[in-house]
């Protein structure tokens, strides 16, 4: 499935969401990580971290209904894959990111900007395997 | 106060999520597809989020403490382990299967669409099977 070279939405999406962690940065001094911020709800153990993280989540789960009220249409999201490869990609990821403490927008995002040495590590780690994993399931089992 | 910041700081991160289009799995997919229908677009997305924190993330620190926050809460590890190795390897397995990455997958779920759901869902499962390994590893050192 073929999707159109989009670079100046992308650059312009992407600067949003470099606001949004120096946003968070600037009102709470927190890394906006998005492993860290989910698995904080799903364990509810620290209650003073719990409530900017709810509120940070609304937030996000808010603006794909703030994009339809000004375009009229919700963004696009096409699944090429079978539900038991987002399940079985869930709980990869989940496990995964849980494990390496951080996914593209903690590592990705803040870490590489912070310049942190392990994120500059987890980065190019996690970018190979996705490429290795995409190329087998396409190419060599052919999805 | 902290709140509403908090949650306008989820809506800017989320509207750069759907504008960016990182939380469609084609051009996810796509982007790692160097082999067959390569879309280099989440190239612009990463470029354009690290330079906004880099520079963004410098005029904060000039500051002494955050506006609704003692004090700045940055991590200051700098091991390079094997979970970070491994954690990183194993979550860019599963993006490469799924498509979606947490920070994707929750503004996403204001979409509404099931898949997402059912991501999140299995990513929540990934966290417990972190969690049982770390129990399992902590009684097999105790015993």
């Amino acid at each position: 499935m073929e999707t159109l070279f989009t670079p100046f939405a992308s650059l312009g999406g992407g600067a949003l969401i470099g606001l949004g962690a120096v946003l968070l940065m600037l009102g709470l001094g927190r890394i906006l990580g998005a492993t860290g911020i989910m698995s904080g709800l799903v364990f509810a153990e620290n209650s003073s971290e719990f409530s900017w993280r709810a509120a940070m989540v609304v937030g996000m789960i808010l603006s794909p209904g703030l994009i339809f009220l000004i375009t009229g249409q919700m963004p696009e999201i096409l699944v090429p894959v079978s539900p038991l490869m987002i399940a079985i990609g869930g709980v990869i990821v989940g496990f995964g990111a849980s494990l390496g403490s951080g996914c593209t927008s903690g590592h990705g995002v803040c870490g590489l900007s912070r310049l942190s040495v392990r994120s500059i590590v987890a980065v190019p780690t996690f970018m190979v395997t996705a490429a290795i994993t995409v190329y087998l399931t396409r190419h060599v089992f052919g999805a | 106060m902290k709140l509403i910041f908090a949650l306008f700081t989820g809506l800017v991160f989320g509207i750069g999520i759907a504008i960016s289009e990182m939380m469609n799995p084609a051009k996810v997919f796509n982007f790692f597809d160097i082999a067959g229908t390569w879309d280099p677009s989440l190239a612009f997305v990463m470029g354009g989020a690290v330079i906004v924190t880099f520079i963004g993330y410098r005029l904060v620190w000039c500051r002494t403490a955050p506006l609704f926050d003692g004090g700045f809460q940055i991590p200051n590890n700098s091991n390079i382990d094997s979970r970070l190795v491994g954690g990183s390897a194993i979550f860019g397995i599963g993006w490469g299967i799924a498509g979606f990455c947490p920070g994707a997958a929750i503004p996403a779920l204001g979409t509404g669409r099931w898949e997402v759901v059912l991501f999140l869902a299995a990513v929540t499962a990934g966290f417990y099977a972190r969690r049982l390994l770390t129990l399992i590893q902590q009684t097999t050192k105790a015993a």
